[in-house]
C-alpha cells in the first residue's frame, strides 16, 4: 500500500546519476492523508495541493533533495499510528503532512513528535492540541476546528435570524460543531437533530424542518451525507430557507451537488475566488493539472510545502537542527495563498475567515465564493491555555 | 402534527419501497439456494453507477435506467456463474466470507473505476420539483415516482411467483430444492435466473435512488443490514414477507426517529429527551425485529415446511 514518489524529474535525474545515497543529504517528508473509501477525494486534494507547491519549486522542498513517501490512513486511528511511527523510525522522515480528519490526529501526533520529527497539519485542526496540551512540533497550516463553525453562527447572529434549526451527525465532532455554531449565536434554536452517522436519506429531517419553517438551518453533514442532503433539500422544496453549513459544500461535494447548492453558504478560511495573484496562480494551475477545482484542503496542503519550504531555508538546509527548523515554521515566511497568514503561540494558525457561497461559473463547474468576511485576524479560543515547553 | 405524521408515513412507505426491492432478490436467494450473499448490497451499488454511467453518456434518465437493467442483470449471472455456483454447496460460514470479501473487491473496483469522489445523477425534469400536502409541507414528485414504480414491480413479483410455471418452480425450490431437482428440473438454470432478477431487482432500486442519493462507493454497505432485518422479520424466502416487513421497517424508522423524541419530551426534560430520543432511534427496528422474532420466531409469513 506505500507509494514512494521521487518528485521531479530533475530529482528523478539526480537519483539515476547519484543512487539513493543523496537522499541522506536530503530532506524526507512523509504524507499521511486517507486515501481510501468515500473520503478520499479529501485526501487527494491534499494530496495534489502538495505535490503542486513541490512541482512549483523544481522538485525541492528547501533547495535541497527532497524525497516523499505518501502512505494511506484508511480512517484507521489504529493503522494510522502504526504507519506514522514507521514513517518517522523506519523511513527516517523528517516532517509528517497529514492528517484529514481529526480522529487521526489523535493518533499520529504522538508517535510522530515522540521521534523528533514535525507534523504538520493540512487540514485536522482539534481543540485538544490548541490548549493546554499545545506540543512544540505540531503546526496547524489549516484553522482550528471550531472556527469555521463560528463562522456561521456569527452570520447568523448579525443577520438577525432568530430561529434556527441544527442538525449534525451523531458523534463528537457533530456535537462540537453544534457547540461552536453557538459559541457565537445567542438566538432561539428551535429545533436540534443528531442523524446517525452515514445516513443518506434525511427525508424525516427535512420534513421537521418544513413543520418548523425557521429563519434559517444550520448544519455540518461532511462528504456523501452533504451531497445528499442538499439534493433532497432542494428537492423537498425547502430552498426558500436559507442554508448555513460547514464542511457540507465546498470543491470536494460541489462535482455531485451541481446546481443543487448553488446559494447554499459556508464557512472557510480561503475561496478559489480570492482576489490575490498566488492564490489565482495556484487555481489555475491545479485546474489544468487535476482537472478539478481546488478546496481549501489542496490550498492548506500548498501552503503546508511552503511552509517546510521556508523553514528548511531559514535552518539553511540543516533538517538536523530541529531548534531552527521549529523557529523557521513559527515564522511562517511565506506569501500564503490566503492572504494574512500567520501562527499563534498554540502553532495554529492566525488568519481571516470568510462566509462563502456557493456559484456556478461561467465554464459551467462550481466552486465556492467569499460572500463576506467575517472574522479578521481571527485566533482560536484555546491559544490562552497554550504553555510551550521549550 | 398530522401534517408532519402523514409527510413522515409518506416518507417512510417510500423508504419501505426501496428496502422491498433489495429485499425481494435477497430473500429469493437466501430462500431458494441458501445462499448467505453478503454482497446483495454490492448490487444495489453497482445498479446505481451503471445508471450514473449510461446516463451521462447519452444525456437521458430513462434510456440510462433501459440501459443498466440488462447491464445489471448480466452482471448479476456473471457475478453467479463465476463466484456464487461454486458456493452452493459451501457451509454458511464460507458463504460469508466469500461474499464479504467480494464485498471488498467490488466496493475498490468501483473506486478504480469511477473515483472516490461521488457521482451525481440529474432528475429528469419532468420528475423535478415537488407537489403540496398541507400547509408548508412538500413532497417531491421524483419519491412518488419511486414508490408507484416499486408497488408495479412488487405487483408483478406477486404474478411472477403466484401466476407462472416460474413462480411455481420457485415457490417449489423455496420448500425443497433436492425434490425439484429430482423431478427432472434443471435447478442451475433455475438458481442462475432467480439470482439475475435479484441482482436486477437490487440494481433496480439502486437506479431509483441515484438521482436523490450520492452515487458512491460502500452505498450498498448501509442498506444491507437494514435488508436482513426485514427479510428475517418477513420469513425467510418470502416475497410477500419481505414486501409487508419492507414497509413496516420503513415507516417505522422514519415515523419512530421524529416522533420518538417528541413523545419522549412529553415525558421528561427536554434535554434529556433528545439525548435519549437520539440513542432510542437507531434502535427502533432492532427492537421491533427482536418483538417479531420473540412472537414468530420464524418471521411474519414462515415459508411452508421450514423446520
Amino acid at each position: 500500500m506505500r507509494t514512494i514518489l521521487k518528485v521531479g524529474a530533475a530529482l528523478l535525474a539526480t537519483t539515476i546519476v547519484a543512487g539513493p545515497a543523496m537522499a541522506q543529504d536530503g530532506v524526507k517528508i512523509g504524507i499521511m492523508l486517507t486515501l481510501s473509501g468515500p473520503p478520499a477525494v479529501l485526501g487527494e486534494q491534499a494530496k495534489n495541493g502538495f505535490e503542486l507547491a513541490v512541482e512549483k519549486m523544481g522538485g525541492q522542498l528547501g533547495g535541497i533533495p527532497t524525497e516523499i513517501i505518501v502512505v494511506d490512513d484508511e480512517l484507521k486511528p489504529d493503522i494510522a499510528a502504526t504507519k506514522a511511527r514507521e514513517l518517522v523510525e523506519r523511513d527516517g522522515a523528517d516532517f509528517v503532512v497529514g492528517p484529514i480528519f481529526s480522529n487521526i490526529m489523535q493518533a499520529i501526533a504522538k508517535p510522530v513528535t515522540d521521534a523528533g520529527a514535525f507534523l504538520i497539519s493540512p487540514n485536522a485542526g482539534t481543540s485538544t492540541f490548541a490548549g493546554a496540551e499545545c506540543n512544540p512540533n505540531l503546526f496547524v497550516a489549516s484553522y482550528q476546528n471550531d472556527q469555521v463553525h463560528e463562522v456561521l453562527g456569527k452570520y447568523a447572529q448579525d443577520t438577525g435570524y432568530s430561529r434556527v434549526f441544527l442538525m449534525a451527525p451523531n458523534y463528537q465532532a457533530g456535537k462540537d460543531a453544534l457547540a461552536g455554531f453557538r459559541h457565537s449565536y445567542e438566538g432561539e434554536v428551535v429545533g436540534e437533530v443528531f442523524v446517525p452517522l452515514g445516513q443518506l436519506d434525511f427525508s424525516a429531517e427535512l420534513a421537521q424542518i418544513a413543520a418548523y419553517q425557521p429563519d434559517a438551518i444550520y448544519t455540518f453533514m461532511p462528504g456523501g451525507m452533504g451531497v445528499n442532503l442538499v439534493k433532497q433539500y432542494r428537492q423537498a422544496g425547502l430552498d426558500t430557507i436559507p442554508f448555513l453549513s460547514a464542511f457540507t459544500v465546498d470543491e470536494t461535494t460541489l462535482p455531485a451537488q451541481q446546481d443543487a447548492a448553488v446559494g447554499f453558504f459556508g464557512g472557510a478560511n480561503w475561496a478559489p475566488d480570492l482576489d490575490n495573484e498566488a492564490s489565482k496562480e495556484f487555481v489555475a494551475a491545479y485546474e489544468e493539472k487535476y482537472g478539478a477545482v481546488p478546496g481549501t484542503y489542496a490550498m492548506q496542503a500548498y501552503d503546508a510545502a511552503q511552509l517546510i519550504d521556508s523553514a528548511i531555508k531559514a535552518a539553511g538546509g540543516d533538517v538536523s537542527d530541529s531548534d531552527a527548523i521549529r523557529a523557521g515554521l513559527r515564522a511562517a515566511d511565506i506569501t500564503s495563498l490566503r492572504g494574512d497568514f500567520k501562527f499563534g503561540p498554540n502553532n495554529y494558525p492566525i488568519q481571516d475567515f470568510y462566509l462563502v457561497k456557493v456559484a456556478k461559473r461561467d465554464d459551467g463547474k462550481f466552486e465556492t465564493q467569499i460572500a463576506e468576511k467575517i472574522f479578521d485576524d481571527y485566533a482560536d479560543n484555546y491559544a490562552s491555555q497554550c504553555q510551550m515547553a521549550k | 402534527m398530522t401534517n408532519l405524521l402523514l409527510l413522515q408515513a409518506l416518507n417512510g412507505l417510500q423508504f419501505g419501497i426501496l428496502l422491498f426491492l433489495v429485499a425481494a432478490g435477497l430473500t429469493l436467494i437466501f430462500g431458494i439456494m441458501d445462499l448467505i450473499n453478503l454482497a446483495h448490497g454490492v448490487l444495489y451499488m453497482v445498479g446505481a453507477y451503471l445508471t450514473a454511467t449510461f446516463t451521462s453518456l447519452t444525456g437521458d434518465f430513462f434510456i440510462g435506467l433501459a440501459l443498466a437493467l440488462p447491464a445489471a442483470l448480466l452482471f448479476g449471472i456473471v457475478l453467479e456463474r463465476l463466484i456464487f455456483s461454486q458456493l452452493y454447496d459451501r457451509d454458511h460460514l464460507e458463504q460469508v466470507l466469500a461474499t464479504f470479501g467480494l464485498i471488498l473487491i467490488l466496493n475498490e473496483g468501483v473506486k478504480m473505476i469511477w473515483g472516490a469522489a461521488p457521482l451525481s445523477v440529474p432528475i429528469p425534469d419532468i420528475l423535478s420539483g415537488s407537489v403540496p400536502l398541507i400547509g408548508p409541507m412538500r413532497f417531491p414528485v421524483f419519491r412518488i415516482v419511486i414508490i408507484a414504480a416499486g408497488l408495479v414491480t412488487a405487483l408483478g413479483l406477486w404474478f411472477l411467483v403466484a401466476r407462472t410455471r416460474i413462480g411455481m418452480l420457485l415457490r417449489a425450490g423455496a420448500t425443497n430444492a433436492p425434490m425439484v431437482s429430482a423431478l427432472g428440473v434443471d435447478v442451475k438454470r433455475l438458481f442462475m435466473l432467480v439470482f439475475g432478477l435479484g441482482a436486477m431487482l437490487a440494481g433496480f432500486a439502486g437506479a431509483m435512488v441515484a438521482p436523490i442519493l450520492s452515487v458512491e462507493p460502500g452505498m450498498g454497505n448501509n442498506i444491507l443490514i437494514l435488508t436482513f432485518v426485514v427479510i428475517v422479520i418477513g420469513g425467510v424466502g418470502s416475497i410477500r414477507g419481505a414486501f409487508v416487513a419492507a414497509i413496516l421497517v420503513g415507516v417505522v424508522d422514519t415515523v419512530g426517529r421524529t416522533f420518538g423524541p417528541i413523545i419522549l419530551r412529553s415525558l421528561m426534560d427536554p434535554s434529556a429527551a433528545s439525548q435519549t430520543g437520539r440513542t432510542l432511534a437507531p434502535m427502533l427496528i432492532y427492537i421491533l425485529m427482536a418483538a417479531v422474532l420473540f412472537a414468530r420466531p420464524s418471521g411474519l409469513f414462515p415459508k411452508a415446511g421450514a423446520s
